[in-house]
């Protein structure tokens, strides 16, 4: 057994875990946090996609060993409070979801791209979810989702940046 | 949204309906269940989590075919963790997974929970491991070691009814389970007759559902209560609760199944799975709640699968294209066992085989064959697919023969609309449609003409542009109970409670298609309330009236109509209570939004005080029933018919067989619609799917048995960087055989658009001589079929010159025969 210590979604977690454990069982067994989901164990979906330390990563694929000290975010650390984020707000009016069971892993995919490339084109979008399957929606609401996340944020940022001032 | 830039055609469903204005009907409403799921914070079968849960694991046969001499457990038992082992020794009191199908001449096996005896597929479970946790259960299943005995393996459908076949199941003596036949109509002049006959056959091959939530079951038993509760990943919590109460012998009334949230379905859960009676058996055996999620390998192995068949098509034809008969002879592999609705779907094939045309003469036989691979089921479609595959596919394949249009040929065999309600050869009364109206529509949406026109340019630079056109009727609404195996009806009770916000629970039990959001557009439409006030629930046999489930695009064309029907009672009580508190007569009274009113506007209460009137009970007419409350079962006259027509325009690269899609339209006509969001929302998905059954997915089985496509990295899906943008159109023929004039769409997307691209792909490669080539379009296969129509175009040639040579001309036969690409 080791002992680590991840925060998720700014909330530190310590634990003794078996080396052999994966981050998406850590997030939903230890931690309790079961929006992160497992499609497939075998980094093939995308439905575990969350983010360390600010990069999408598939949790089947990364060891809870390999997040000690490092800071997780799921789909359950996005709103604030009442506050949906902008990707959130985004899948619910463009219908970007149906069944539901991959949108944490495709909206934490997107907000890993929104943050490298704000103003991405459809094309872009599509490559950059080609590692998040979807069986329900034939990813043309999740494209319109994604853009319309992407038009509020560059919106928002301005606004954001003055407040800050 | 608009459509491509383009605005989206106004929903023809916001005129008055039984006198109520719709107000919310019709309208892009964003979903109720949203906020939860974009959340992180709804509850699929795995995510739940009851104290003392104890998880398990199975041990799986590697083999096709095999003896079990014997099973080792000890090893398993002594992992640490390990809570215990169980075979088919234990389980023995389990009933038979069960089939719902009877036919005259069906064999049915035994099927047992647990292998015993023999194995017939890779992946039947043999034992199960119950541990403290999931690691400690699938170290178990993996040192569960088992003896087999392998035996000769059968997966070729042709070999399993040839004379030197191995058995599936010794007793049957064969591996025919069934044969079908749909005979009408003059067949055997029809074929006389004809100037053309038009043959091909053509395969469908297996594919995998892919629900992205893989099935889970959580079971937990209280002896004190008698309850034994079971949460499962399903589209049937009702009829599931029946067949598990049969299975271990449990009265109904102490078995309580909730589908929580399901993350889609397809038809894989529309079942009843061996492991749905096997974790609940555990947690009662051992007296602690028991979870079983299970892993994708297990998903694309042990969860049905779809499809599957060989067909053998022939067309017979006048000169002109007029359609005088088809024949065809279809082999359904239904694989070892028989799931519940195993042996229905190759004959609801046979029921949808007259397309949306005029066919004067029908033969069709289909056998159902054992194989050793795992059972074919209810995949998206079930059965329509393939047979709106045999159909568009020889429609285009007999217009190229023909040198006429594809879509003209399709214009000259369709029923015109004033013919509706039609009756087809193979027995159906389509409710209503506007074929040619709906492949105008698509011609003019893809440009169809100036496609064309690229086409013909293009191959004299040799580019391979191909357009591929299919029209598709679908059979919706499933369905009439004499049509249905278990009941075809659905239910639906609408619940006013005191403080005036609406309960609708519904049997339909949803998996993503929004009828949470679309039922309270509906119901808050009849009540004059707002949609946020309609609470839906379904999923819930302890909550829920009986009902039958969602699948076979009836959610809202059955399940929402049982519950508007259910509302329609209501009103007629609210009217008669509000009659009373206002001294008119209840035919005088108007339910308008959040009031109801007496003639002329005269006197009115307010919805909230006439149903607290109802509730208090103190000042009610003599005979009324206090309370708010209706329930409705609604059993329908008739499927319902959608329709349309698909447009796919493609380029093919003759070089390495690689197709890029530039374009794809769909006009779909579902009848009215309640929220065009949700309608866009499952044409796109079941496009998708369609594509990729088209290009992408086939699950294989080798000459052992052994699945080959057990991984997402074998297994294709349709990805996002591979689909282009689909733009979507409308027609609106309303349905006769509900009030709402709904018809379905949960399927349409898939039937169609399967045809719709192969139809493109063998289109543009027609100038090479390309007559047809099987799914799925992979690069390898398309340069496989270019390249053989190279050579034997060579070969002809060179026959040819021989022949002219020594010969006079000999015109090419009145009758063509096919040949294969
Ligand atoms: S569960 Fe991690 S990629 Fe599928
Ligand atoms: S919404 Fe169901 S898998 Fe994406």
């Amino acid at each position: 057994m080791k002992n680590v210590t991840i925060a998720v979604n700014g909330v530190e977690h310590r634990a003794s875990v078996e080396p052999r454990l994966l981050l998406v069982h850590f997030l939903r067994e230890v931690v309790g946090l079961t929006g992160t989901h497992i499609g497939c164990e075998t980094s093939l979906c995308g439905a575990c996609t969350v983010l360390l330390d600010g990069r999408a990563v598939k949790s089947c694929t990364v060891l809870a060993v390999q997040a000690d000290g490092r800071k997780v975010t799921t789909v359950e650390g996005l709103a604030q409070g009442d506050k949906l984020h902008a990707i959130q707000e985004g899948f619910w009016e463009e219908h970007g979801l149906q069944c539901g069971f991959c949108t944490p892993g495709v909206i934490l995919c997107s907000h890993d791209l929104l943050s490298r490339n704000p103003s991405p084109s459809d094309t872009e979008i599509r490559e950059s979810i080609n590692g998040n399957l979807c069986r329900c929606t034939g990813y043309q609401h999740i494209v319109n989702a994604i853009r319309s996340a992407s038009r509020k944020m560059n919106k928002r940022v301005p606004a954001r940046a003055a407040a800050a001032r | 949204m608009a459509r491509n830039g383009k605005p989206k055609a106004a929903p023809k469903n916001n005129g008055k309906r039984n006198g109520q204005a719709a107000h919310w009907v019709g309208k892009k409403l964003k979903r109720k269940e949203d906020p939860r799921l974009i959340q992180g914070i709804s509850h699929y079968t795995d995510d739940i989590k009851l104290p003392r849960m104890l998880y398990c694991a199975f041990a799986r046969s590697p083999h096709a075919h095999a003896e079990i001499r014997d099973i080792h457990t000890d090893k398993a038992r002594a992992v640490s963790g390990v809570v215990g082992v169980f075979t088919s020794q234990d389980t023995s009191g389990i009933g038979m997974v069960p089939c719902a199908i009877q036919m005259p001449d069906l064999k049915v096996p035994k099927h047992p929970v647990l292998a015993t005896g023999r194995v017939r597929f890779v992946g039947e479970p043999v034992a199960v491991v119950v541990a403290e946790d999931i690691y400690a259960a699938r170290d178990g299943a993996e040192l569960v070691e088992v003896d087999y005995d392998p035996l000769p393996v059968v997966t070729d459908m042709e070999k399993a009814l040839s004379e030197d076949t191995p058995f599936v199941h010794d007793e049957f003596r064969t591996n025919r389970a069934f044969t079908h036949a749909l005979k009408n109509g003059d067949i055997a002049s029809a074929f006389k007759k004809a100037d053309h006959v038009i043959k091909q056959r053509m395969l469908n091959q297996r594919l995998a559902p892919v629900a992205m939530e893989g099935r889970a079951v959580v079971g937990e038993y209280l002896p004190g209560e008698n309850r034994l509760t079971i949460w499962s990943a399903t589209q049937i919590p009702h009829l599931l609760r029946t067949q598990l109460s049969v299975m271990l012998g449990l009265p109904e009334t102490a078995v309580r199944v909730i589908a929580p949230e399901v993350g889609g379905g397809f038809g894989s859960k529309l079942n009843v799975y061996r492991e749905e009676a096997i974790v609940p058996w555990l947690a009662m055996k051992l007296n602690r709640p028991v979870k079983w999620a299970e892993t994708r390998r297990e998903n694309l192995a042990c969860t049905i699968h779809g499809r599957d068949t060989i067909n053998d098509v022939e067309l017979a034809l006048k000169k002109d294209g007029t359609i005088l008969g088809l024949r065809v002879r279809i082999l359904a592999d239904l694989g070892a066992y028989h799931q519940l609705l195993t042996p229905l779907i190759p004959q609801l094939t046979a029921l949808m085989l007259a397309g949306s045309y005029k066919i004067p003469a029908i033969d069709i036989e289909i056998q159902g064959v054992f194989t050793n691979k795992m059972s074919t089921d209810a995949y998206r479609g079930a059965g329509r697919p393939e047979a709106t595959y045999i159909v568009e596919r020889i429609m285009d394949v007999a217009a190229h023969e023909l040198g006429m249009d594809s879509a003209q040929f399709r214009f000259k065999n369709f029923p015109l609309s004033k013919q509706f309600p039609y009756t087809t050869i193979t027995g159906l009364t389509y409710d209503s449609a506007k074929y040619q109206e709906s492949l105008k529509k698509a011609l003019q949406l893809s440009a169809y003409d100036s496609l064309r026109r690229r086409q013909k340019s293009g191959w004299k630079q040799g580019k391979y542009y191909g357009v591929g056109v299919s029209t598709y009727v679908e059979i919706c609404a499933i369905g009439p109970s004499a049509a249905t195996p278990a009941g075809g009806w659905e239910s639906g009770t609408v619940r006013i409670e005191p403080t005036g916000k609406v309960t609708v629970l519904t049997g339909a039990s949803p998996h993503g298609q929004g009828e949470e959001t679309t039922f309270a557009q509906l119901i808050a439409d009849q009540l004059g309330i707002d949609p946020d006030d309609v609470n839906v629930v379904h999923g819930d046999t302890m909550a829920v009236p009986y009902g039958i489930g969602t699948f076979g695009s009836r959610g809202t064309a059955v399940g929402g109509t049982a519950a508007y029907m259910a509302t329609q009672k209501l009103k007629a009580k609210m009217a008669t209570l509000a009659a009373h508190l206002l001294d008119a007569k209840p035919a005088d009274i108007t339910i308008g939004r959040g009031r109801l009113t007496t003639k002329g506007n005269k006197k009115s209460i307010s919805f909230g005080e006439l149903v607290m009137a109802a509730y208090t009970a103190r000042n009610i007419p003599p005979g009324f029933e206090p309370g708010m409350e209706a329930t409705h079962f609604f059993e329908p006259s008739n499927f319902t018919f959608p329709f349309g027509a698909h447009i796919a325009s493609v380029e093919v690269d003759g070089e390495t067989g690689e197709v890029k899609i530039d374009k794809y339209v769909a006009v779909d006509d579902c009848g009215n619609v309640l929220n065009p969001l949700l309608v866009d929302g499952q044409i796109h998905g079941g496009i998708a799917q369609g594509l990729g059954q088209a290009m992408w997915e086939e699950l294989i089985y080798n000459e052992d048995g052994q699945l080959v496509t057990g991984s997402l990295m074998d297994y294709a899906l349709p990805k996002a960087h591979l689909l282009p943008d689909f733009t979507l159109e409308r027609t609106v023929t309303p349905s006769p055989v509900n009030p709402m004039g709904v018809k379905g769409v949960g399927e349409a997307g898939t039937i169609a658009s399967t045809p719709c691209m192969v139809n493109a792909v063998c289109d543009a490669l027609s100038p090479l001589g390309v007559r047809h080539i099987d799914m799925p379009l992979k690069p390898e296969r398309v340069w496989r079929a270019i390249t053989h129509a190279q050579a034997s175009r060579d070969e002809h040639e060179q026959a040819m010159a021989g022949a002219v040579a020594k010969s006079s001309n000999s015109k090419s036969g009145r009758k063509t025969a096919g040949r294969r690409a």
